[in-house]
């Protein structure tokens, strides 16, 4: 009873009015970001997070809000997707395979409502995993020693690298862009600069919002101007929105299953949300047949990656509160905001800071319940936030931005340096390389390369010491498979292509 | 094909340089000889070895917009770079107004809706910053001397600026 007594602990925390207040507002706050045409999860909490920095809030309730806002975006994000076709972030991509469809032939509303309950189930049975699972990994992860960090790093490049771009190279060269720039800064063991082409600017380094809003927020702004914000107009009618029971109790296994298989997809560090949906549409539509009619706007369809999305979401934390390894590009911007608020993942978090770790799950349980609760009666006025014209939407999100940036650190230098990774964010989506590596490569860097020096000191140089324990081994050949096998299956697990009018 | 080439061969000369550098870092008598060297060399590397696969293995071409995108690109980026220094020395409402209507312009190409715009996100984003969630360095307005603006403007300025 262990856990009950612990959950007791997180409610108490997470359970005052006041963040209670602010558990609603961030779930509001969040559905409308996510709802956004434009402006995905990671973005959105990307750049809340200077704002709430500079507002004071205390840890706890600063989780609360940002946890609220990140599950809030991702409920927000299945609106854009449904209504437009438009996937807020790469997860989506695979509910508008049917839930288009679906809104096309007039049932838009049941189309929302029935991803909002799949994305509430997913999310429920995933942070009921999580309080089950992070303890007892917590507990492993005490045997950990600087050779296992260092193949667990490598591990989450390798799977997000394998398993969430279309091409090795293009994965592995971002991670080493995030890395690369992780180095720049003041040397912690000899007090010297690295890299830093002595510019006095980068000797604290270069800060992972700044390059996390940059990458996010201001690339998609040269997007916009490149299509002059064509697209994202509504072609379907929301008419009264109803309950729809019958699909509801028609898809429960679907819901239990893609559950399931997406909470383990999650699990895998750097593997992820895009991984989890999309291996749960793919069982569900080998399950279904071919009479299951799956593409057409089938509700199991819209239920399967909705439901495996939200549970590799709650997935994804188990690594990343374990290990500080995160599994996903927004549990990376999660990640970024326990770093900023000074709580430093991994298995000293559970027995030093229970209340921090608690408090989320209680935040994260609370905030499933807001939403559900929110999004059905709700849905109407979220819809009217994609009415919101990108003339005036890009600008805002661009002019948001900076005021965080400047308020966290008031130079212009940051400023000017976010405008820079724009430019390169911009650059890499076009070419198809994922950004998500290099965020994680400059939120990961030092710790990396910590491991690997701490490995080199202890065993006065020897390379082979990162091979000495069976989890070390285990690490590396995970690592190598993750990274080598999607080569030879992707022609197996063809990703499927977003529906064409 | 051409675009991963070339962005191969910039990554390429990029990785060698970093290698180059890493050579140079100073190490001293607490770091130890080679250990603040080790991973930056690595991912140095690895960086190269990607750059040359993307250089001999690219993909096909993106679709590239028309080179009259780029330019007001560029403009934008331009925009920006001179409202990132300006926020300072000319505080919240003015550089955000043209800032603002800049942008809204380049993405609507309509010029009411871009006066509209600026003027209301300068007013409306410096109500809620300033009063609704009390950010503290955001200032309506200030009037800078000649020196601070020259100062400014000189950062944009490859090697006279600071």
């Amino acid at each position: 009873m262990d856990i009950l007594s612990n959950l007791a602990l997180g409610f108490t925390v997470a359970l005052s009015p006041y963040t209670l207040f602010l558990a609603v507002c961030g779930c509001f706050l969040g559905t409308i970001i996510g709802a956004l045409p434009g402006l995905g999860p990671s973005n959105g909490v990307a750049i809340l997070i200077p704002i709430t920095f500079t507002l004071g809030l205390d840890a706890t309730s600063a989780l609360v809000l940002m946890t609220s806002v990140y599950y809030g975006a991702m409920y927000g994000g299945r609106i854009s997707s449904i209504l437009l076709n438009i996937p807020g972030d790469e997860p989506a991509l695979m509910t508008t395979l049917d839930g288009y469809p679906m809104a096309k032939a007039g049932r838009a509303g049941d189309a929302l409502v029935l991803s909002g309950v799949a994305s509430f189930v997913g999310a429920l049975l995933a942070t009921i995993g999580l309080m089950f699972l992070a303890p007892s990994l917590a507990r492993v992860a005490f045997l950990f020693g600087p050779a296992e960090y260092f193949a667990l790093y490598l591990l989450a490049f390798c799977t997000l690298g394998g398993m969430a771009s279309n091409n090795q190279a293009k994965a592995a060269l971002a991670a080493c862009i995030g890395l690369g720039i992780a180095m720049i800064g003041v040397d912690q063991s000899s007090g010297l600069p690295r890299l830093t082409g002595g510019n006095l600017h980068l000797f604290d380094g270069i800060d992972f919002l700044v390059a996390i809003v940059g990458l996010f927020a201001i690339a998609e702004l040269f997007f916009f101007i490149e299509s002059h914000g064509k697209g994202s107009s509504i072609g379907v009618v929301l008419d009264k929105v109803r309950i729809p029971w019958k699909d509801i109790w028609h898809t429960k296994w679907t819901m239990l299953r893609s559950s399931g298989v997406g909470f383990v997809a999650g699990i895998l560090p750097g593997a992820g949300a895009s991984l989890g949906s999309f291996l749960a549409y793919m069982t569900e539509k080998s399950i279904a047949g071919d009479k299951g009619g799956f593409g057409t706007g089938v509700p199991k369809g819209i239920a399967a990656p909705e439901a495996g999305n939200n549970a590799a979401a709650g997935g994804a934390l188990v690594p990343m509160l374990t290990l500080g390894v995160p599994g996903s590009g927004t549990t990376a911007v999660l990640l970024a905001l326990l770093m900023t608020l000074n709580i430093t993942p991994g298995p000293t978090l559970f027995t030093e800071r229970p209340e921090v770790v608690w408090g989320l799950i209680a935040s994260l349980l609370i905030a499933n319940v807001v939403l559900l609760l929110m999004n059905v009666p709700m849905v109407k006025i979220f819809v009217k936030v994609l009415m919101v014209p990108a003339w005036i939407l890009l600008p805002g999100v661009t002019m948001i931005s900076f005021v965080g940036i400047f308020s966290l650190s008031g130079s212009y230098f940051d400023l000017l340096l976010m405008i820079g990774f724009g430019v390169l964010g911009y650059f890499l989506r076009k070419l198809d390389i994922p950004t998500v590596p290099v965020i994680l490569g400059i939120l990961l860097g030092g710790n990396m390369e910590d491991a690997l020096r701490r490995a080199m000191t202890l065993s006065d140089g020897d390379v082979t010491y990162l091979f000495s324990s069976p989890i070390a081994i285990g690490l590396w050949v995970a690592a190598v498979l993750g990274f080598v096998a999607p080569m030879f299956l992707r022609g197996v697990l063809k990703k499927p292509q977003a529906v064409s009018d | 094909m051409a675009s991963d080439r070339i962005f191969g061969l910039i990554t390429l000369i990029t990785a060698v340089a970093y290698i180059a550098a890493a050579t140079q870092i100073q190490t001293n008598f607490f770091s130890g000889e080679f250990l603040p060297k080790l991973f930056p060399l690595l991912i140095g590397a690895v960086a190269a070895i990607c750059s040359l696969v993307l250089v001999f293995k690219p993909d096909p071409d993106p679709e590239w917009p028309a080179s009259r995108t780029f330019v007001s690109m560029g403009i934008a980026v331009f925009v920006l770079a001179v409202y990132a220094v300006m926020l300072s020395p000319l505080g919240f409402l003015l550089p955000t107004m043209f800032a603002a209507g800049i942008l809204s312009f380049q993405i609507s190409l309509r010029i009411g809706p871009a006066i509209l715009s600026g003027l209301g996100l300068a007013v409306g984003l410096f109500v809620l910053f300033k009063y609704a969630l009390g950010l503290g360095n955001i200032v309506a307005y200030r009037i800078p001397t000649v020196e601070k603006l020259w100062n400014a403007i000189t950062v944009l300025i490859p090697f006279v600026g600071h």
